[in-house]
């Protein structure tokens, strides 16, 4: 019965069916566009009182006095992320190499997994790690090293727990880049007597170079949008950090931070929502950018 | 010669070791939750709401953040779906033909995956002051719901794109229509790819911190209606553990192994059903 029913009406269910896949693939094109409007919209108040380089360029924040300069997140932000990247860059393209060219199967099954649950794991957890574990290392152990007092809730702290978080991302899309090599490129090296090691070196990393890359551009623009396990450890102190174990205050931090109390100070709300799209701005340049690349090099290999 | 053959044994233990490594650092982690949140875990850390004075070492427990939490994640996961599964099907059977439109769509839907949470927040914040809401269970699901959506187009995709292209030539010469071979054939096909997409998905949902602060506010008590606010995990734990009281943080640490271990079993189900169903499948 039930067949013959949707037989009888198949016309109907796929007229309907039709609607909803266009309202949703609507959806998708307008959801990213609204974003980037709505911040604009709600931050233009803020772009006409101040100019847009005293906005950035400026380390002065004092909200209560109307003062918003965004110097010190820009900057912490930014540190942030180089950092996490120097640590997490190496290490993930060298497991890669490992992992495609020398390791036994069994060990890249093992490290699938490892990616799996290390990316579902909620980065607040990562937070708590970070502070039993990396905080009193750096105030018990790196800061009476180097002769640096600090509390151990600072800029290094944020990116070795950033580092780790963006670790599995990086490494699963560079598996991937140096799996979808040809086999003949590294045959071909082969047989004209390179060994596997020059080969790594010299074809493998140059032929995967963009795909390197790319990977990287979207570790880096993971890291920048990141926000709880990063304001967990980082110190969140509105002062400009000269060094590694001084505290910083990404722009996520600020958005969270001061949600409480943006709508009692006039502009307060205008200001975090524009450091929201500042931060909206760059991270999809580099989003944009890393996919191109990655789109350019499926197309090479199709 | 023989500096060569160092060069490529020394890089090839440094890679190595950094391998080794970075599993060990997921074991550490994993154990460092659990050793620190085994012993203040107990019955009525699940059971109950927090008391007065939750936060300055009273009793009581999380009880509002897990059922807050499962009740985002569910409402988000179903609205994920929705509005993913529709595109998915149009990507793989609508739109085949078209490879550069499909490529584009793709392509948005990689830039949507890249936005952080944070932005996802501060979005549904500026809508919220403008429609004059207040923080609630329902601005929480849909802002959940828009976050993840994405991770389920992508996770779901990927498995459909392997879908061999004769089925859907068999399919159309046997007389079926564009919605027939989306639901009942490609869908029913690649059903433990849908599992594993729409488990990967919940699981994002339960962990997310950064848009739920902004959307579904804070309450020490279990949401009754989708108009009141929603306590969540990760913003329990954030909270608690923001507390000077030692008492307070034990419980931040055992709630922590909480969503650990939440996650942990989400992510054991998916393997669990995706080995079981593969073979059953159509």
């Amino acid at each position: 019965m039930t067949a013959a029913f949707f037989y009888k009406w198949r016309n109907v269910i796929h007229k309907i069916s039709n609607l909803w896949m266009g309202i949703s693939i609507f959806f998708i094109i307008l959801l990213p566009l609204s974003i980037g409007l709505g911040l604009v919209l709600k931050s233009l108040p803020i772009m006409e009182d101040y100019s847009f380089s005293s906005l950035i360029l400026s380390s002065e924040w004092s909200p209560s006095e109307g003062k918003f300069g965004f110097l010190i997140f820009i900057i912490s932000s930014l540190c942030l992320t180089i950092l996490s990247f120097i640590i997490a860059a190496p290490i993930c393209v060298f497991s890669s190499i490992y992992l495609t060219q020398f390791a036994p199967n069994w060990l890249l099954k093992v490290m699938h997994l490892v990616i799996d649950v290390l990316a579902g794991i909620p980065s607040v957890v990562y937070g708590v790690w970070g502070i039993i574990v990396i905080v009193p290392f750096i105030s018990n152990v790196v800061s009476p090293f180097i002769n640096y007092s600090a509390s151990g809730y600072c800029l290094l702290a944020g990116s070795i727990v950033l580092a780790i978080m963006s670790i599995p991302y990086i490494l699963n899309m560079l598996i991937e880049v140096f799996r979808s090599m040809p086999i003949e490129l590294k045959e071909a090296s082969l047989s004209l007597g390179a060994t596997e090691w020059e080969t790594i070196k010299k074809v493998l990393l140059r032929q995967g170079s963009s795909g390197i890359i790319a990977a990287l551009g979207l570790g880096i623009s993971k890291a920048l949008g990141e926000t709880i396990a990063v304001l967990m450890v980082v110190g969140n102190m509105v002062k400009m950090p000269h060094h590694l174990l001084d505290p910083a205050y990404p722009i996520p931090a600020l958005i969270v931070n001061n949600y409480g109390d943006m709508m009692s100070i006039p502009m307060y709300d205008t200001a975090l929502m524009f450091s929201g799209l500042i931060l909206f701005i760059i991270i999809l340049l580099f989003n944009i950018l890393s996919n191109l690349i990655i789109y350019r090099g499926k197309k090479k290999y199709e | 010669m023989n500096r060569k053959k160092i060069e490529a044994s020394f890089f090839r233990y440094l890679f190595a070791v950094v391998t080794y490594g970075i599993i060990f650092i997921f074991v550490y982690i994993l154990y460092v939750i659990f050793k620190r949140g085994f012993h203040s875990i107990s019955w009525s850390m699940i059971s109950e709401e927090p008391k007065g004075g939750f936060y300055m070492g009273n009793g009581g427990g999380v009880l509002n953040a897990i059922v807050g939490s499962f009740y985002i994640a569910t409402g988000a996961t179903i609205l994920a779906v929705i509005i993913g599964l529709p595109v998915v099907l149009l990507l793989n059977v609508h739109l085949v033909k078209y490879k550069k439109l499909v490529g584009s769509i793709r392509f948005l839907l990689d830039i949507l995956w890249g936005i952080p949470s944070i932005i996802y927040g501060a979005f549904a914040f500026v809508v919220m002051t403008w429609l004059h809401l207040q923080a609630s269970l329902l601005a929480g699901i849909i802002t959940v719901g828009f976050l993840i959506f994405p991770i389920f187009a992508r996770a779901f995709d990927e498995v459909v794109r392997t879908t061999a292209f004769g089925l859907l030539e068999a399919s159309h010469s046997l007389g079926s229509n564009h919605t027939e071979i989306s639901y009942l054939i490609y869908f029913k096909r690649n059903l433990p790819g849908f599992i594993t997409a729409f488990l990967l998905a919940f699981g994002r949902a339960i962990g997310d911190a950064a848009s739920v602060i902004f959307t579904a506010g804070y309450t020490d008590h279990v949401p009754m209606h989708l108009s009141d606010p929603a306590a969540t995990l990760p913003l329990s734990i954030f909270f608690q553990l923001s507390s000077p009281i030692a008492s307070v943080k034990e419980r931040a640490f055992a709630s922590t192994l909480l969503l650990t271990i939440i996650i942990l079993v989400i992510s054991i189900i998916s393997r669990i059903i995706y080995s079981k169903i593969k073979r059953y499948a159509l």
